[in-house]
């Protein structure tokens, strides 16, 4: 179409933006950030995990209030010969709907919703770390470039080759019980979180490195340039908002490894210190104090759960990626 | 005649008026190529842009053509100083700009400006055209008068766009559209010099006319000056008053619009003539202008390793001895014609 110069464009119009502009005159433009949120709905899958991720938070942020005590034992309902739970799958029943422990008799419910605010604080906060530091270190070796980024480059290498969990039981071995003004768990969740997200910031930076190497030769950077923006400027308004998705796919993906690794650590008794409940530190009973064997299902319930959370975390990060891929959209 | 042309004074002859807006003498930029990661090595250099001269005189529009890769780009980028040259001169109103810092360059960037190559890749995604035609106003704190929004909505109407899109994304916009918006950015600080990156060649042909034409109104309309940035002479050849035609980094004709598609005189123009369609038989003194196609055989040499002498003598169908061991310079062969070549076309002694 031949439109004449000086009037508005009608010959040149993008598909979606007539689309839209026939359905609904709106002017108002959709951002990229609301069509990812569009797809993202249309994946069942997806939505799946993240209805499943929001009603684990919410149980790790209200269920401690809505379930009993987990440190009171129940001795009445443990068989005193065979010291495990009276009736099937270990002690199910009404008041204790995940059954309860052996020997001690403590309501397993209330020990796995407990679990569950430890874990995920610590995931979360491991993230929070790992991605602060990924994100930053990623986005100054992307941009400044030189022996800064063959530095950070390094640096990464080295942290991703670094013997971590041996790291982690030794030194949660020669820590005293207090340090940092803090004690006890509170120095246990300081020094997990701090081992686990110093850790894991590579997988972060690298990704965002390479993401940042790619958008530093787009031309809107140069035109940025071009108007007088100074570096700050380029790498928080021009570069970061570019960065948000894969910020956002990896940190969710970063959550469930965390939560492994925050069990790992438990299960071999340098996580979380009893009686706190955790998932790792549940099945670490399980399994050493032979607890399994006498009552299958004091360790399959935290094994689910760690199962549970891990996968919703995967499935929604996975389609959160699928929606905010870059490729799929300009 | 025959010394080379390389003094500012004949330079600023073939734009025109004597004081130039943009004069740029000797002007070359070569990349280090560097080995290893934190220790690095320098091993060689893409000699992009070598020994440049020209000038633009106020509200005259500088074509400047050439195949890819034979540095248009960075010619550009050296004269927004967006990069640091290697060597040369670069004055702007005057005033020598070729080694100023960011910071003392800041202020001077609300005169000149750039329109990139590429739409799809010089608009950030993430932010609304408000927010990238408003850019320039918000960074360079400029006061406007009836608030930024209102003068965006402006700038907008002036390059064709519905102002009501303010709020839209770069991806709801067609190629056109964007380049559009992007002209709109370069236009926010009322610049005096409007440097264009192949500023259509990424549009649908249909389109590019389009765009080109509201280069030529927004010039006419605002005074403005332009360094115009094509691969092939069809582009430039409405809208520039003079053209200057680049091969591996050096200006190998530069001549006043008319004069040069009339009588392209280096053998790479009359090549890159031939190679583009031209709409009517050309006529030069009344005479019915003979044009055969030429092909050009043969790749453009890198420019890490450009041929010695003169650089086209790989590709060129005239080149003789001389052409390898000596380099032809860039001399005025009549007035306001200046040509690199020791043979050239379309002379008195070549036409017959
Ligand atoms: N930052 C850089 N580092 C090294 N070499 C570069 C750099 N920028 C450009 N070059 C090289 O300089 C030469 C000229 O590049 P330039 O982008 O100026 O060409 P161009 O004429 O604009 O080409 P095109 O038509 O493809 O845009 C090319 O060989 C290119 O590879
Ligand atoms: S100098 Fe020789 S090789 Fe170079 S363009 Fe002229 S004729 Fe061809
Ligand atoms: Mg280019």
């Amino acid at each position: 179409m031949a439109a004449p110069l000086d009037v508005a464009p009608s010959g040149d119009v993008a598909p979606e933006a007539m689309l839209s502009g026939i359905s609904a005159k709106a002017i108002e433009g959709r951002s990229l950030g609301q069509i990812a949120w569009l797809r993202l709905r249309r994946d069942k899958v997806a939505m799946a995990g993240g209805a499943v991720v929001i009603f684990l938070i919410l149980v790790a942020i209200f269920g401690p209030f809505l379930v009993q005590n987990p440190d009171i034992y129940h001795a009445n309902l443990i068989n005193p010969t065979l010291s495990r739970p009276n009736g099937p799958f270990g002690g199910i029943s009404v008041a204790h709907p995940f059954g309860v422990e052996p020997v001690t008799g403590r309501d397993v419910l209330s020990r796995i919703v407990n679990g569950a605010r430890v874990s995920l604080l610590i995931a979360f906060l491991a993230t929070a770390l790992a991605v602060s530091i990924g994100v930053v270190m990623g986005i100054i070796a992307g941009y400044v470039g030189g022996w800064v980024d063959g530095v950070i480059a390094r640096s990464m290498d080295v942290f991703l080759a670094f013997p971590l969990l041996v790291f982690a039981i030794a030194l949660v071995g020669v820590i005293p019980s207090s340090a940092f003004g803090l004690s006890g768990n509170s120095l246990r969740i300081g020094l997990l979180v701090f081992v686990i997200g110093f850790f894991a910031w590579p997988y972060m930076g690298r990704i965002i490195r390479g993401q940042t190497l790619s958008l530093r030769e787009r031309e809107f950077v140069d035109a940025a340039r071009s108007i007088g923006a100074r570096g700050p400027y380029i790498l928080f308004r021009e570069l970061l908002p570019n960065l948000v998705a894969p910020i956002l796919v990896y940190s969710t993906l970063l959550i469930p490894t965390n939560i492994l690794f925050e069990a790992a650590l438990s299960y071999l008794g340098v996580g979380i210190i009893p009686p706190t409940p955790s998932w790792g530190g549940m099945i670490s009973d399980a399994v050493n104090s032979g607890f399994y064997s006498i009552d299958p299902m004091y360790m399959i319930i935290p094994g689910l759960a760690i199962f549970i959370t891990v996968m919703a975390f995967n499935l929604f990060g996975d389609g959160l990626r699928d929606a905010l891929d870059p490729r799929s959209s300009r | 005649m025959s010394t080379p042309v390389s003094t500012a004074g004949t330079a600023g002859a073939i734009g025109g008026a004597g004081d130039a807006l943009l004069e740029v003498t000797g002007l070359t930029k070569h990349f280090p190529i560097t080995r290893g990661i934190i220790f690095r090595q320098k091993v060689g250099a893409v000699q992009a842009v070598d020994q440049v001269d020209f000038s633009v005189a106020p509200g005259q529009t500088l074509g400047l053509v050439g195949e890819s890769g034979c540095g248009k780009t960075t010619t550009g980028r050296l004269l927004t100083r967006l990069l640091e040259p290697t060597g040369g001169r670069i004055m702007f109103e005057g005033r020598d700009i070729t080694h100023l810092s960011m910071g003392k360059m800041r202020p001077l960037r609300r005169d000149i400006q750039m329109i990139f190559q590429d739409p799809y890749s010089s608009l950030n995604p993430r932010h609304t055209v408000g927010g990238i035609v408003g850019a320039p106003l918000r960074l360079q704190k400029v006061k406007t008068e009836k608030g930024i929004k209102a003068t965006v909505q402006e700038l907008l109407e002036l390059v064709g766009l519905n102002p009501e899109h303010y709020n839209r994304y770069p991806h709801e916009f067609s190629g056109g559209q964007r380049q559009r918006i992007g002209i709109a950015r370069t236009l926010a600080l009322r610049p005096k010099l409007i440097v264009a990156d192949e500023p259509v060649s990424a549009l649908d042909v249909s389109i590019q006319a389009q765009v080109i034409n509201l280069l030529e109104d927004l010039q006419n309309e605002l005074g403005l000056t332009y360094v115009v940035i094509a691969h092939d002479l069809s582009v430039v050849r409405h809208i520039s008053d003079h053209v200057a035609v680049m091969y591996l980094g050096k200006i190998v004709e530069l001549a006043g619009r008319d004069q040069l598609y009339a009588a392209p005189r280096h053998p790479y123009t009359v090549a890159l003539m031939s190679a583009v369609p031209v709409p009517a038989p050309v006529r030069v003194d009344g005479r019915r202008q003979r044009r055969e196609r030429i092909r050009l055989s043969g790749d453009v040499p890198s420019p890490l390793n450009p041929p010695p002498a003169c650089r086209f003598h790989t590709r060129c169908w005239k080149a003789q001895e001389v052409c390898r061991t000596q380099e032809p310079p860039l001399t005025e062969l009549i007035p306001g014609h200046r040509v690199a070549c020791h043979f050239p076309e379309n002379t008195a002694a070549s036409a017959e």
